[in-house]
């Protein structure tokens, strides 16, 4: 067993090692990735294009807005994804980086997505606003005319009508798409009307004042894993935390969510734009690889179909908020005549 | 007493102070063991609650809710003129199947009003259609037939008759509505709702639906990872360990490579994962999220461990061996490669598999490499994308629906079960060929 043992040990190794290297790299499979917020979203249509079996399941891979656009941007060819998921629009960085590597990019809005201030079930109504959640978690907040770190503990320091309840919310890391939504639709808007913020000439400066959230413990950053934080929720009697309607939606026997400028967060009121803090979802189709990769447009017209996205469709039951279905058919049009995006502001 | 002197050896072990002494030494040795038994309790209890937690919460994921329908498979809903055509593989798996399976679930409720057709659909599973059609593709000849089938009902479905939904919850704190629930008893009464033994867990892709999701693909990703992994480490590592052993010269640049190795040992799994992207994937343009990527960067993370394993086994065989076969003629090549390697097999062998169990566990690394990625179709070989158990694990355990939690806890079962086998095929090894000198 001594030297055959090695002998075959050595030609196993080459047998299995040696054509992978040498193996062109053909795909007959489609690739996504990015933000992890549409990626339940996105594998549902991959599952379902896959089950009609004309092409095979689209390969769908979870590694957030921005790493997402990374990938997608580098380049055209197999090695490089075909489509890359968005939890916000595609920035102006992205999409010179796109340019540069020769990537068209078509951009495909889904549908849209909440964001919820959610606390356990039993807890008290704690109906907000975005300037009281501001308030909350600035980092820096105006104290007798000057900006100073946020000295807001509890609650009723915000407004005394609140209980007196210590400050504790956990929310998405930096990394997430998420996160950027949250600082886009509630920090910003939050600070509109504070007179300090508003006496910075800067707008660069008044943009990192408004959006800087505090780091003193009082908003924890919980990971990408939101089951942690519905867990920590249902045992605390302090906490609230911040994520995805759908998310909120698949655990509504745990948490509910507070009311945001007297508006609950429903299917509804997110799909007739009332609810404040909603986002569209996108995903984003590389143009150069319609007819490369097969079933590439395929993909796009069964995600932007009736029965996907569609005001009853799959993708609603998983929490996505459909998009108007006029509006909706008419951006499958231009997706489907591959409108390229040429300018993003 | 202060100049007391020992006369004799029995004073010393009979005087008062003697005496004193040995029961102290006596209480010193049973509260010793008394802390070992502590400790191994401490560790029991954990195991026991960690094993209880996950098999508690996991043992329902392998059964799996059925509703029994009688479809008509209706020739109307495929496409085609001609009875051949429609016959066709293309046709029928473009067929409306899931239109029939609503069809059959309309005529079997027909006093639901139109508007609540929506929540007697959902009843039933989003690859119910796929199994009717299945049945199709298998035998054509039910075109125009009505089949009774046994089809997997909706998650929600399946975790209410499991118990993990309140029913008494107010309406909109639960997933199933009061029409599902009523649909959902006249079922159990009728004996059309019933959990049968889920094989798809074991052997069906993977699916965003938890009552349809599998672990075939991870259970064969994990397995194509560890054939690269052992393809690769094997060799080298017994390579490596017979030369540091028996040719290496003893001088400071093969100091430098042992402490190498050793400290590789220790470095964390997430650096070769950082490795693999920056050099296998971005440098050399290896496929993202294939177990050959994968499984070069497992190879790299557990050669220290092979090489440490193999030179202790290779270190444990007695000189006389090497002495004896030299002095009767052999040349050094023979002396290693007809007695020293094969005397030192069965502690390679067992450190190899632990070096492999370990790298069947580790998932950080190749989250890195993109095998983190949701895939359906089986990969074929090392460079089709795939996922591994570890990874699935952690992926369904971010998932929102509740489904997933037995999922996850199953999945971690399954984990442990192979482990258990790579293990106890060590330990096997180990006891079989072992050799005392």
């Amino acid at each position: 067993m001594t030297a055959k043992t090695f002998a075959i040990a050595a030609v196993v190794a080459a047998a299995v090692a040696l054509p992978g290297i040498a193996q062109a790299q053909g795909r007959d499979q489609i690739r996504v990735v990015g933000s992890s917020t549409v990626f339940p979203f996105t594998t549902a249509v991959a599952e379902e294009f896959g089950r009609q079996g004309r092409f095979r399941t689209p390969v769908v891979e979870s590694t957030g807005t921005g790493g997402g656009m990374r990938l997608f941007c580098q380049g055209v060819g197999v090695e490089h994804p075909d489509y890359t998921n968005a939890s916000r629009r595609i920035t102006r960085g992205e999409f010179e980086t796109c340019t540069r590597n020769g990537v068209q990019v078509v951009e495909i809005a889904v549908g849209f997505d909440g964001i919820v201030v959610a606390d356990r079930i039993g807890g008290a109504n704690f109906p907000l606003t975005r300037e009281q959640i501001w308030k909350a978690l600035a980092r820096q907040v105006p104290v007798n005319g000057a900006l100073v770190n946020n000295p807001n503990r509890t609650w009723n320091q915000i407004d005394p009508s609140f209980p007196n309840r210590r400050i504790e919310v956990l929310g998405p890391p930096p990394t997430s798409g998420t996160r950027d939504s949250f600082v886009e639709l509630v920090m910003d808007v939050g600070c509109r009307n504070i007179a300090e913020i508003r006496a910075i000439t800067d707008p660069a400066a008044r943009t990192r004042a408004c959006g800087a959230i505090r780091e003193d413990g009082a908003f924890v950053e919980a990971g990408e894993n939101d089951n942690l934080i519905v867990q920590r929720l249902t045992t605390s009697a302090e906490a609230m935390g911040i994520f995805g309607f759908s998310f909120y939606d698949s655990n509504r026997d745990k948490i509910k969510s507070h009311p945001i400028e007297g508006i609950a967060a429903s299917l509804e009121t997110i799909s007739a734009s009332q609810y404040p803090v909603s986002r569209p979802l996108f995903i984003y189709m590389k143009n150069n690889h319609v007819g490369v990769i097969p079933g590439v447009l395929e993909f796009a017209a069964e995600y932007m179909s009736d029965r996907a996205a569609g005001t009853d469709g799959y993708l609603g039951d998983r929490g996505l908020v459909p998009m108007p279905d006029a509006t909706r058919r008419s951006l499958r049009t231009s997706v489907m005549n591959r409108q390229v995006l040429t300018q993003v502001n | 007493m202060t100049d007391m002197t020992i006369s004799t050896a029995s004073d010393l072990h009979t005087s008062g102070a003697a005496q004193a002494r040995l029961k102290a030494r006596y209480a010193r040795e049973a509260r010793f063991k008394a802390y070992g038994l502590v400790a191994i309790g401490f560790a029991v209890t954990a195991l026991v609650f960690l094993l209880w937690t996950i098999v508690s919460n996991g043992y329902t994921a392998f059964m799996q809710t059925s509703i029994r329908i009688e479809v008509m498979i209706d020739a109307e809903r495929i496409e085609g003129t001609t009875p051949a055509e429609k016959r066709s593989d293309l046709a029928l798996r473009t067929a409306d199947w899931r239109g029939m399976v609503n069809a059959s679930l309309a005529a079997k409720f027909p006093d639901v009003p139109r508007s609540d057709r929506r929540f007697v659909n959902d009843m039933v599973s989003q690859g119910a259609g796929t199994q009717v059609r299945d049945l199709v593709l298998s035998n054509p000849n039910l075109i125009g037939q009505s089949v009774t089938l046994w089809v997997l009902a909706h998650s929600n479905v399946d975790m209410l008759h499991k118990g993990f939904i309140e029913r008494d919850a107010p309406p909109n704190r639960r997933p199933v509505n009061d029409r599902q629930i009523a649909l959902y008893d006249q079922l159990v009464k009728e004996g059309s709702l019933e959990a049968k033994f889920n094989f798809r867990f074991l052997v069906g892709a993977n699916s965003a639906s938890p009552e349809l999701a599998g672990m075939w693909v991870a259970i064969v990703g994990s397995f194509w990872t560890l054939v690269i992994c052992l393809a690769i480490a094997f060799p080298l590592g017994v390579l490596t360990a017979v030369w540091l052993e028996e040719f290496a010269p003893r001088n400071k640049w093969t100091d430098l490579i042992e402490v190498n190795i050793n400290n590789l040992a220790a470095v964390p799994s997430i650096v070769f994962g950082l490795l693999g992207l920056a050099v296998f994937l971005n440098f050399f343009g290896m496929p993202r999220s294939s177990p050959f990527a994968g499984g070069i960067v497992l190879a790299l993370m557990s050669l220290p461990i092979m090489i440490i394993a193999a030179r202790a086994s290779l270190r444990a065989v007695p000189p006389s061996i090497r002495q004896a076969a030299i002095g009767l003629g052999a040349s050094k090549l023979q002396a290693i490669t007809h007695h020293v390697v094969p005397l030192a097999m069965p502690g390679i062998l067992t450190g190899t598999i632990l070096a492999m169990a370990h790298a069947l566990g580790e998932s950080a690394p190749l989250m890195l490499v993109g095998m983190n990625a949701f895939v359906v179709d089986v990969p074929t070989g090392p460079l089709d994308a795939a996922t591994v158990l570890p990874v699935q694990v952690f992926r369904w355990a971010g998932q929102p629906e509740r489904g997933f939690v037995e999922k996850t806890s199953a999945a971690i079962m399954v984990l442990l079960v192979f482990l258990l086998f790579m293990n106890a095929a060590a330990i096997y090894l180990r006891k079989k060929f072992e050799r005392r000198w």
